[in-house]
């Protein structure tokens, strides 16, 4: 699904973290450029 | 009634006492980390600031801060409609500073606190001269703060001069200066990054306000300091000089200022989750027998102040993180009656490095695991109390409900265990949740603040188990992308009710 495309990853600490969201991405075929997880409180 | 804790081993430790307060530090919002950076890149951002400040009557009257002391149960809160800010009710006075748990400090009382704190010579904290009096009578009459009022003031205070070339911060209220904060002025301070006056101002903010929760959780006990053995704190600054930046002694400062004269003491750092871990850690060292009276405490974050405060402007509302929050709890060997510690081997609940690669399998570390060494399922968990940050801040700031999105999860681990099936999530939400009310403050919103309310419930019999769940962003460091985890579960004593 993701093949060939570049992904900006921004995560959630208390939410979907980053990191989760990697592997959504690898998983479809996206390479992760930039990952970030924030924490917002 | 058997317990958990008899099944899989007894001499478990008890939260004992606890004591939670606020302080209302509106004049100390444009210190705080963001409105700081704001006011340098635009100094007109200050006066729309200090505009949108709370009186000390509305942070009082308050229904999350009124939570946060115990005039309110979480249950209670979650009844009454929001907007929680601009009641009617919030001029009216039945509001009360003080309550079952501790106390909502006003800012000039703070004030003479901080000043309380300084122990350098010449002194960080000085008050214009028209001002001292008040301040030290101020504090000197306070029933519980009375010991704080043992300080004197240098014949001929030079902080306003030292405000005016910009080397001071001011201490204001509303418009009137009453004093400042001055850098280390010695020697082997001036060159210091680490000893300017807003990080020294910090320093001092933590040791102040949880000098202020572990004199009330003195108080409410009824304790000589004398009698406390070991002192544990668990904030988020970082203390210490150009050398040993964040090295700790924050703990032993505290005590002194309290006059626990027996106690030694140490700092439990894990960012949000430090007060978790510190408890933890008090537990473990009571129950070996090392200590018996261990307080944990919990000064709150100068740098948090204001954290949400464009999203408030922009939405016309008062600018409500202007509190600090402070906790303090007292360890104790099983006396009978107060809660129990679960500190059987595997009943903590930690985020192993191996786990910490997804989520999932650090929330069944978090909770299943411990659960399961105690023979307990999560349906038989009364409250799971994980980050509990007031909703009315989080929501208006653009990042949501988090206490729920907190729920969401561990409810998906109990679908995820089997325990529940998906179409009750909503209703498992309802049973073992609650509603967020304390402020943005890093290490004070996360679980902990529920202990005063399940140690009440549990007293009374209305509560058997409550679950702690705090998380830690360790990736803040920037030395890893790692976040933490940490749990322990809270149970009635069953000696209490027998």
């Amino acid at each position: 699904m993701l093949s060939g495309k570049k992904v900006a990853v921004f995560g959630e600490r208390d939410d979907v973290t980053g990191l989760a969201v990697r592997k959504c991405v690898e998983a479809a075929g996206g390479e992760v450029v930039y990952e970030a997880t924030s924490c917002f409180v | 009634m058997s317990s958990a804790g008899e099944k899989a081993g007894e001499g478990n430790p008890v939260i004992r006492n606890c004591a939670q307060c606020l302080v209302h530090v509106p004049d100390l919002v444009p210190y705080g980390s963001k409105p700081r950076r704001e006011i340098l890149k635009d100094p007109s951002t200050e006066p729309r600031l200090m505009e949108a400040l709370r009186s000390f009557p509305q942070a009082v009257a308050y229904p999350p801060n009124q939570t946060f002391i115990g005039n309110l149960t979480p249950d209670q809160l979650a009844g009454i409609a929001r907007p929680w800010y601009g009641r009617d009710d919030e001029q009216d006075g039945e509001a009360l500073c003080t309550g079952p748990f501790g106390e909502i400090v006003s800012q000039d009382l703070f004030y003479a606190i901080l000043k309380a704190a300084n122990v350098l010579t010449p002194p960080l904290v000085e008050f214009a001269s028209e001002h001292r009096a008040a301040l030290k009578t101020r504090l000197a009459n306070h029933p519980v703060f009375s010991r704080f009022a043992d300080f004197t003031f240098v014949p001929e205070p030079t902080i306003e001069a030292e405000i005016a070339d910009g080397s001071a911060l001011a201490l204001r209220s509303g418009d009137t200066l009453l004093g400042g904060v001055r850098r280390d002025n010695r020697a082997e301070g001036r060159e210091d990054e680490n000893l300017d006056a807003h990080t020294l101002l910090e320093t001092l903010c933590v040791k102040a306000s949880g000098a202020i929760a572990l004199k009330w959780l003195l108080h409410r006990e009824a304790l000589d300091a004398a009698e406390i053995d070991f002192v544990i704190s668990c904030g988020e600054e970082a203390a210490g000089d150009r050398y040993q930046r964040g090295a700790g002694g924050i703990a032993k400062s505290i005590a002194q200022m309290c006059g626990c004269t027996s106690a030694s003491g140490m700092d439990v750092k894990n960012f949000c989750a430090g007060p978790a871990s510190a408890l933890i850690t008090a537990g473990a060292l009571v129950k070996s027998g090392l200590y018996k009276r261990v307080a944990v405490v919990a000064g709150g974050s100068l740098a948090k102040l204001g954290m949400k405060y464009q999203s408030f402007l922009q939405a016309g509302m008062p600018v409500l993180d202007d509190c600090l929050g402070a906790m303090a709890f007292l360890v104790t060997p099983d006396d009978g009656t107060s809660p129990i510690l679960h500190m059987e081997p595997g009943t903590v609940g930690t985020a192993s490095i191996g786990a910490s690669t997804s989520d999932e399998a650090v929330y069944r570390e978090l909770i299943l695991e411990p659960l399961k060494v105690l023979g307990l399922a999560m349906t038989d968990v009364d409250k799971f109390a994980p980050e509990l940050h007031n909703p009315e801040i989080m929501e208006h700031s653009g990042s949501g409900d988090v206490v729920h999105k907190n729920y969401r999860l561990i409810a998906a681990i109990a679908v995820l265990a089997d325990q529940i099936a998906k179409a009750e999530m909503p209703a498992f939400v309802d049973k073992v949740g609650m509603t967020g009310f304390a402020p943005t403050q890093g290490h004070i919103p996360s679980a902990i603040p529920f202990m005063g309310h399940a140690m009440q419930a549990m007293r009374e019999g209305a509560m058997r188990r409550a679950m702690f769940l705090c998380k830690a962003s360790l990736f803040l460091n920037r030395v890893t992308e790692l976040y933490d985890g940490v749990s322990f579960l809270l149970e009635a004593n069953p000696q209490a009710n027998r």
